[in-house]
């Protein structure tokens, strides 16, 4: 689905320019859940803004059903590390602003948007404003607005990564039920290894800036997972190896 | 000519000049602001333009709206609105820039035509920047009104404090400003309460859930 071949992006010209990608190629399939992990200010995000086509790569060939992305792709949901709910909107009107936008009529979504509140709990606050939410419940909101149109392509930029550790991982369980459930390909960046893991069915490792790819790990877990797999060997042999990897170019030590 | 009456008739006449030309600063100043914040070529072109007119002294133009408008209302009004677009235009387009940038990333995903992004997003962002402009703007339309009639008029508190002044009254002319003074704050917390009313998500801040 997604095609990427020697891709670079570089910011600004000449020794003031900083080269956020150095030679990204990647290939993502239909429906796989693929997380970009790496330490900050490494590209990634970069990276996953070149496939919304909010940012156009300097370099490098960048497909999406084999043709070069110009401008967000057909049927794309995104979701930001800051939820980006709309303060002046209540909870339904910002689930429905994707079909505001799209010049679509709301009342044809409307039954959609109440049916993806429902199932992340948030029944209660249809007419809430956002401000009036925690923090984790803005992000499920931002997350049934990403879902609001069905999209193909799922991309994520951090988007649990201002939330605390329980909410989390009450948002990765939820996250990857749904992931579950319908056939999409989601695009997920974070700096967390354990959350890469327990989601993806396959982890990209970046290198710090500039990014390149470090290496692509398969994670060959079971397709239903549990929070409890994260006790398993298999969890633990995953995360120690990306760990090592993280070790090796000197971003953490002991 | 000193009755309670007739103050209140001189202070509803510089009020409602004062509310005419607030009115059009607000029409005129946020319309002028969304066009220089949407088009940068007509920033380039017609901001500093604006700004040299804002810093022309507008008492030095009163003669010359009096030899254009007449005597009437229309001058006083057109004083008014001078003084007081400049807050709303600068507080305007200040707020419209406000968006932060995670919320145009999320637009432009979304492939929103730009009257969708302006209408939806840029004109609610600004409206705590316009607020505060306009509750300036308000003040200054009050100065351009007594300005105004100062310069001519027959009617209102600019006049009363002048004819007062002519006269030696100062009883009188402290009573004009002290009525000017309440108009004032009760014009600005006019602001305040329509305020309140436009941006319910910025005042009912009650939490629902925990």
């Amino acid at each position: 689905m997604i095609h990427a071949s020697q891709v670079t992006k570089q910011f600004g010209h000449g020794h003031k320019g900083v080269t956020a990608l150095n030679g990204i190629s990647l290939t993502i399939n239909e429906g796989e859940f693929v997380s970009l992990l790496g330490p900050s200010g490494c590209g990634k995000s970069t990276f996953l803004r070149c496939l919304a086509g909010i940012e156009t790569a300097s370099s490098g060939n960048l497909l999406i059903d084999g043709k070069p992305i110009a401008g967000p792709p057909d049927r794309l949901g995104m979701a930001f590390q800051r939820d980006a709910l709309l303060d002046w909107f209540d909870v339904l009107e910002n689930v429905l602003l994707p079909a505001d936008f799209g010049n679509k009529r709301k009342c044809d979504y409307e039954p959609r948007a109440r049916e993806l509140l429902e199932m992340a709990g948030l029944s209660a606050f249809i007419h809430s404003y956002p401000r009036a939410l925690s923090g984790g419940m803005r992000q499920r909101v931002a997350i049934c607005r990403s879902l609001l149109l069905d999209p193909r392509l799922l991309l994520m930029d951090e988007p649990f990564g201002a939330l605390d550790a329980l909410t989390r991982d009450q948002l990765n369980v939820d996250l990857h039920h749904l992931s579950q459930q319908r056939n999409m390909t989601v695009v997920f960046v974070t700096h967390s290894i354990s959350e890469a893991v327990f989601l993806s069915t396959r982890v990209v490792v970046f290198s710090p800036r500039p990014g390149r790819i470090v290496e692509d790990i398969a994670i060959d877990l079971p397709r239903e997972r549990r929070l409890a797999v994260r006790e398993s060997k298999e969890f633990g042999d995953h995360a120690r190896h990306i760990r090592g990897l993280f070790e090796k170019m000197g971003l953490i030590h002991d | 000519m000193t009755s309670p009456a007739w103050f209140a008739e001189q202070t509803v006449y510089t009020v409602g000049i004062t509310f005419a030309g607030f009115v059009a600063a607000v029409v005129f100043g946020v319309l002028f602001a969304v066009v220089i914040v949407e088009w940068k070529l007509l920033d380039r072109l017609l901001f500093p333009l604006f700004v040299g007119l804002n810093s022309v002294p507008k008492v030095a133009l009163a003669p010359l709206f009096i030899i254009w408008f007449g005597v009437g209302d229309a001058p006083k009004i057109a004083i008014a609105f001078l003084i007081a677009v400049f807050a709303v235009v600068i507080d305007t387009a200040l707020g419209l820039r406000s968006v932060p940038p995670d919320i145009l990333d999320l637009a432009k995903t979304m492939r929103g035509s730009r009257l969708k992004v302006l209408l939806r997003v840029k004109l609610f962002c600004a409206m705590p920047h316009l607020f505060a402009g306009l509750k300036v703007a308000m003040s200054l339309a009050l100065v351009g009104a007594i300005v105004g009639e100062f310069v001519s008029s027959q009617r209102g508190l600019g006049y009363v404090i002048l004819s007062a002044q002519g006269m030696f009254d100062t009883t009188r002319v402290f009573a004009a400003i002290a009525i000017l003074a309440v108009v004032g704050v009760v014009l600005i917390e006019a602001v305040a309460i329509v305020e309140r009313l436009a941006m319910p998500w910025h005042y009912s801040a009650e939490r629902q859930g925990h």
